[in-house]
């Protein structure tokens, strides 16, 4: 492999992924620097959440290699405790019999030793993180008792409370509506800002994406495009990706970026972009 | 009744494993084992009778069996591509039936096989109490230090995956537990009553409250009262110590079940 850029946070190269004897990933290549927010996008069951678990050494690369931090996933050199993950899922279980702090600190599990236990410190970094999230006063309630954009908010700060490095999404805001939505991607911008997170988001919403990541990836199977938000929206590549025409109306993506939290009710986006659906992601 | 030396040994043993089945039953109700506890128990019968029939001691070989059910059961459904509930079915069944056929080549056997299926605390011997509560509070310690853990794969397995937990082993070392947990206690109340052991006083503290701590120390008082209390109502009523224990943490969750339905 030729030297890697040490800005590199993710390298990528010429990757294939089977699953049950299918390809469901081939020749992906792109990579990561640092401090970039890339939103990873393409159509239910292009791969996405797949790519990510291969990012995250969850499932075995067939050909090809992917660096992440420095090293490939699984590696003795890979640094699990340098990424923080939120995995796709519409609601932690609300059964799980813990409060907010235990499962932002559960994030914190992977900086300790498998037979040691959380001491004052790790409590106090989970008490930061919580704050980072603006979710400090609810510390102490039962995970039960949230609401859903809540409930992400501690998924993220459990993520951060691994890693203030590189932060990987599986789906973030699914299921969330729109004003949700728009806060949980702002407090996303901000932690990028004052954290300097690196940032790898994937969403079947390949509009709520483009207003906020600095680049977009389309993937359906194999590599379809990689750029800026503007070019990536209006190529053709994105319609080949989604076996579809889009008609975006003009600014959509600049006007979604600036929509901040409770800027006034949803706008009806959702009923005529297509690239907005209903799909639960591919697993 | 504590002028009797054996209702001491009894109580101190219904009290002790009481302890231990509410604390792992944590665990039990968390991750679904149910079905699985079940099967492990039922598992034992083989191990006994293999025990019995090659003059080895019949605990110990019901150990080993018992483990090795655990950790086949998880494998085979892990690989095989078989739902977890149709590979303990096919374990269950047959090392249930392996176990009455080597049963049935023995003489008195049917005696033998009553006093596996329902246990008797009533009967333990000195020598036993002492090796139960060695077995239990290493189980009880492991448990402890694998708390933060096992609580980490209960909540998210993937997630635990991801930040490099090792999953597998994990999980093997909670069924092992599982496993000799249900052993000894199978020495007290028997293959069919141990299950309840397992799961009524966790399920009942699940009802309480929604902190996790404190669903284990409730689990593990339950699983001791009920101990303590079915044996003395066994004494008192003179009725089987094994059912009496069971019943009276049934009473307990419904009566739970009730308040709590009542106060919500």
């Amino acid at each position: 492999m030729s030297r890697e850029n040490p800005d590199t946070v993710v390298e990528v190269r010429d990757l294939s992924v089977q699953r049950n004897g299918i390809d469901v990933l081939e020749d992906i290549t792109f990579s990561v620097r640092h401090g970039q927010f890339i939103g990873l996008v393409g159509p239910n069951g292009a791969g996405k959440t797949t790519l990510l678990k291969a990012l995250l050494g969850l499932i075995p690369v067939t050909r090809g290699s992917i660096r992440v931090l420095g090293a490939p996933p699984g590696d003795r050199a890979y640094d699990a405790h340098g990424i923080g993950y939120v995995p796709q899922r519409q609601e932690i279980g609300r059964n799980f019999p813990a409060t907010v702090a235990d499962i932002v600190m559960m994030g914190r599990f992977c900086c300790m030793g498998p037979l040691s236990f959380p001491r004052k410190k790790d409590w106090l970094h989970v008490k930061r993180t919580l704050a980072l999230v603006g979710l400090e006063h609810l510390a102490e309630r039962s995970i039960g008792q949230l609401s859903g954009g809540e409930l992400r908010r501690v998924t993220l700060a459990q993520a951060l409370c691994a890693s203030t490095r590189l932060l990987v999404l599986d789906e973030p805001t699914i299921g969330l509506d729109l004003p949700a939505e728009h806060e949980f991607y702002a407090l996303l911008a901000k932690l990028k800002a004052d954290l300097g997170l690196t940032i790898i988001a994937v969403s079947h919403d390949l509009v709520a994406l483009g207003g906020r990541a600095d680049e977009l990836i389309c993937i359906n199977r194999r590599m379809h495009i990689h750029g800026n938000p503007e070019d990536v929206v209006h190529s053709h590549a994105i319609r080949e990706a989604y076996s579809c025409e889009f008609s975006f109306l003009a600014g959509e993506l600049a006007h979604h970026e600036g929509v901040r939290p409770h800027d006034g009710p949803a706008h009806s986006h959702d009923e005529d972009t297509p690239g907005r659906d209903d799909g639960h992601g591919d697993k | 009744m504590f002028e009797f030396e054996f209702m001491q040994r009894a109580m101190t043993a219904a009290v002790v494993i009481g302890l231990l089945c509410g604390l792992l039953g944590f665990f039990v109700v968390l991750r679904r084992l149910a079905f699985i506890g079940v099967g492990i128990s039922h598992s034992a019968i083989g191990g006994v009778a293999i025990g019995l029939l090659l003059g080895i001691a019949p605990m110990l070989t019901a150990a080993v069996f018992a483990i090795a059910v655990a950790l086949g059961i998880a494998r085979v459904s892990k690989r095989g591509g078989l739902s977890e509930d149709a590979v303990i079915g096919v374990f269950f069944s047959g090392s249930m039936a392996l176990g009455v056929v080597l049963f049935s080549l023995r003489r008195g056997f049917r005696q033998d096989l009553f006093g596996y299926l329902f246990g008797n605390v009533l009967t333990i011997s000195s020598a036993e109490l002492v090796l139960l509560t060695i077995v239990a509070a290493v189980v009880a310690l492991v448990l402890v230090l694998l708390f933060k853990e096992l609580l980490f794969i209960s909540y998210d397995e993937e997630l635990a995956r991801a930040y490099g937990r090792p999953v597998d082993l994990l999980n093997s070392a909670l069924l092992v537990l599982l496993a000799v947990t249900i052993i000894i206690g199978v020495r007290l109340v028997g293959v069919l009553l141990i299950e309840a052991l397992l799961v009524v006083p966790a399920a009942t503290a699940s009802l309480w409250t929604d902190r996790f701590r404190a669903q284990v120390a409730l689990s593990a008082f339950l699983g001791a009262g009920c101990g303590a209390l079915g044996l003395a109502a066994a004494y008192g009523l003179d009725i089987a110590a094994g059912g009496a224990m069971v019943l009276v943490g049934i009473i307990t969750f419904f009566t739970s079940l009730v308040l709590r339905r009542a106060t919500v």
